[in-house]
């Protein structure tokens, strides 16, 4: 697939996380998720990775090259494309002993597992009283740009953040993407990890021994007092580019990575917006029953006396993915929506 | 050449039967008193099947199965206090009253749990037998129980083009009772016996009949038996029938969902008489011998429904716990 390594539109696009301090080591998102499958392999065999076309030279974006040459090929599989099937068979694996981790190279893929994502593993700790769990990592990908168009581009985390039982990450950093990876992958939670093509690129400091970040908790990634943006995966350079904008109209901007869509950490929602008083949630689906609406909800629940203007939402249009790089132009919101809206909102047009 | 079957087998092949069959006319009969406040598909007439396959599986050796579990579970040796004690809906059950009828679970006895979504138990039999081939478990089986609606899924079809490609030691058990739910076979499938699907994927299909224990200790037996040796999965297909409705403690019969003399005629075959005049006749179990063991299950029962009856209801709070 050699349109894959096409990033025309990623050109020039600068690093969000910051260089690092003093002569820490650096590692692109990319490597970081390989050195922490590397990392989980080479200390529990327990782990095997299974994905259509993982041991192949492209590597899933290069996150399991060379995986397969080093731990062999009963522990990185190459897989029939049966997404349903193959899941209910690492779901098996994981009751009975295992911790899989399932890579699939687009979100759009999901759906056809969707039977033993959502009735299966996230049942099956509930339905069994915790007898047996189901520790199951899915790792999956939004694609985006290059007319990747409907079926290739989509980010469905609402529909998987709906259900109680399974865990769903959206790692923004390097740093985030080895520590939830690793995280997951030891825990005995079935969970999906969504990824953003658009952030293999960024590098960041990531230490070299395995560490956990856990689940449930949102990190202010830029604090400020008029405006906290809340975001996710992706939107998280967008919302950073948008706040280094507003800071030039001397509008301090709070930006929050949400990092954990399920489990949801809302006090840290409430509390910046108890500090300043306006909330943007910028997400990379859709508005209606999305992840913006659900953060919306929260400040409205818990912060309404404090809210000095309506919630406002930074999401995908209610269409489809168009292919026409015009059309695709017009359907990602950008760090200028965030800009615009954010000086609407603060009355500072 | 058929081998001698010894007579704790039969013995162990017979009460089992009588186990499942005893719990599940005791659980039609309790039904309508409306304390077990879940649905209950029951597994009346087709005994044997659990009770074969079963008979050939160590405690290890793990089994997934269906909304119609109870037998299952009971023929590998699944207590029958915590499964009772499940339907009622008491912490005594083996889920805590989280799972009910459809849900029981024993992973201690290689019962990792039973799924209510049809076709979803396959491919985690599968999983489970791959599982054991990375763990280094030589000698490991997996079963699937699953009914002929599952077989018009795809995971059907999926697990075992997985299971073949990587010689896994899995055996894969359809209970063809001729119906998913009120539909028939042949509303659903083409003419093409279930079994003559497992070639196409490199794998054994073997039909027998499923209300006849022997035929199905045997089929089971020596598709087990290639499984454990690493000689990969088989398919087995048994005919049977139910006696009840889809769901519930009724026939479904007056109904008009199934032909009655279809039914009557099916009743004629009942695998647990079938049995016993066996038995009998070969002067392998005598009259004595079988109704000490009457007696015996029917004190097993009620014990496990007097024990499901008395058990604690889980407080409210109970609720939150587990979901993870
Ligand atoms: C995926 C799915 N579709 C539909 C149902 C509703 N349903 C429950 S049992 C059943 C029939 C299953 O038939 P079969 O597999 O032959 O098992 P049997 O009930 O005959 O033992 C159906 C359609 C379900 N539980 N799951
Ligand atoms: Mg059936």
């Amino acid at each position: 697939m050699p349109w894959t390594k096409i990033q025309a539109d990623e050109a020039g696009r600068p690093g969000i996380f910051g260089a690092s301090a003093g002569t820490a080591r650096e590692l692109s998102y990319r490597d970081a998720i390989k050195e922490a499958l590397a990392q989980a392999l080479e200390r529990d065999k327990r782990v095997f990775l299974i994905g259509e076309g993982i041991d192949d030279p492209g590597g899933v974006f290069g996150t399991t090259v060379g995986l397969k040459e080093k731990f062999g090929r009963d522990r990185v599989m190459d897989m029939p494309i049966a997404e349903n099937g193959l899941t209910g068979v690492v779901n098996g694996a994981a009751m009975t002993g295992m911790h899989p981790v399932m890579i699939h190279m687009r979100v759009d893929f999901l759906p056809m597992a969707m039977d033993q994502m959502v009735n299966h593993a996230a049942k099956w700790s509930y339905m069994t009283a915790g007898r047996v769990k189901v520790p199951v990592t899915f790792r999956a990908i939004v694609g985006r740009g290059w007319g990747s168009a409907a079926q290739h581009s989509q980010s469905l985390q609402s529909l998987f953040a709906h259900i109680p039982g399974i865990q769903v990450l959206m790692p923004a950093s390097p740093y985030d993407a080895k520590g939830m990876l690793l995280s997951s992958i030891a825990g005995d939670r079935p969970t999906l990890i969504i990824e953003h093509r658009w952030l293999y690129d960024q590098t960041e400091a990531v230490p070299e021994d395995p560490y956990f970040v856990p689940s449930g908790k949102a990190l202010v990634r830029r604090p400020g007092k008029d405006i906290t943006i809340v975001a996710t995966s992706y939107m998280v350079y967008e919302a950073m580019r948008a706040a280094a904008e507003l800071e030039k109209a001397d509008i301090s901007a709070e930006v929050i990575d949400l990092r954990s869509i399920q489990p949801l950490d809302g006090n840290a929602i409430i509390d910046s917006v108890k500090k300043t008083g306006r909330l943007i949630a910028a997400d990379m689906g859709w508005k209606l029953c999305g992840v913006s609406a659900e953060v919306a909800a929260i400040a409205a629940e818990h912060a309404h006396d404090k809210l000095k203007a309506p919630v406002r939402r930074i999401t995908l249009p209610a269409t489809p993915t168009p292919a026409s790089n015009v059309l695709e132009k017009a359907y990602y919101p950008t760090f200028e929506d965030i800009v615009r809206t954010a000086k609407e909102m603060i009355g500072n047009v | 050449m058929r081998k001698e079957i010894s007579k704790d087998i039969l013995q162990k092949l017979f009460t089992t039967m009588l186990t499942i069959r005893t719990v599940e006319e005791r659980v039609a009969e309790l039904y309508s008193e409306q304390e077990m406040k879940c649905p209950v598909h029951l597994c009346t007439g087709q005994e044997a099947i659990a009770a074969g396959v079963c008979s050939h599986l160590a405690k290890d050796d793990t089994i997934f199965s269906t909304h119609r579990s109870h037998g299952h579970c009971i023929a590998k040796g699944m207590d029958l206090k915590p499964l009772v004690a499940e339907l009622y809906g008491r912490t005594t059950g083996c889920a805590r009253g989280k799972g009910g009828s459809m849900h029981l679970v024993a992973p201690e006895l290689g019962i990792p749990g039973t799924t209510a979504i049809v076709g979803g138990c396959i491919p985690l039999a599968v999983g489970a037998a791959l599982s054991s081939v990375l763990q280094g478990k030589r000698g490991q089986v997996s079963v699937a129980f699953f009914g002929d609606g599952a077989v018009d899924e795809g995971t059907f079809y999926e697990s075992m083009n997985f299971a073949s490609l990587k010689g896994l030691p899995v055996v894969f058990v359809c209970e063809n009772n001729n119906y998913a739910t009120n539909s028939p076979q042949s509303a659903r499938q083409p003419a093409v016996p279930i079994v003559d699907r497992a070639p196409a994927y490199g794998i054994p299909g073997v039909a027998a009949d499923g209300n006849d224990v022997l035929a199905v200790h045997r089929a089971a037996g020596e598709a087990i038996e290639r499984a454990r040796n690493g000689a990969g999965p088989t398919l087995l297909e048994f005919r049977t029938y139910r006696w009840k409705g889809h769901v519930g403690p009724t026939s479904d019969i007056e109904s008009g969902c199934r032909p009655a003399d279809e039914h009557e005629e099916w009743l004629r075959r009942c695998p647990l008489d079938r049995f016993k005049a066996y038995l009998r006749e070969k002067d392998l179990l005598s009259q004595h011998d079988m109704n000490h063991v009457t007696v015996e299950v029917e004190r097993l029962v009620n014990d496990a429904i007097e024990f499901g009856k008395k058990g604690p209801f889980p407080d409210a709070a109970e609720l939150y716990d587990h979901v993870w």
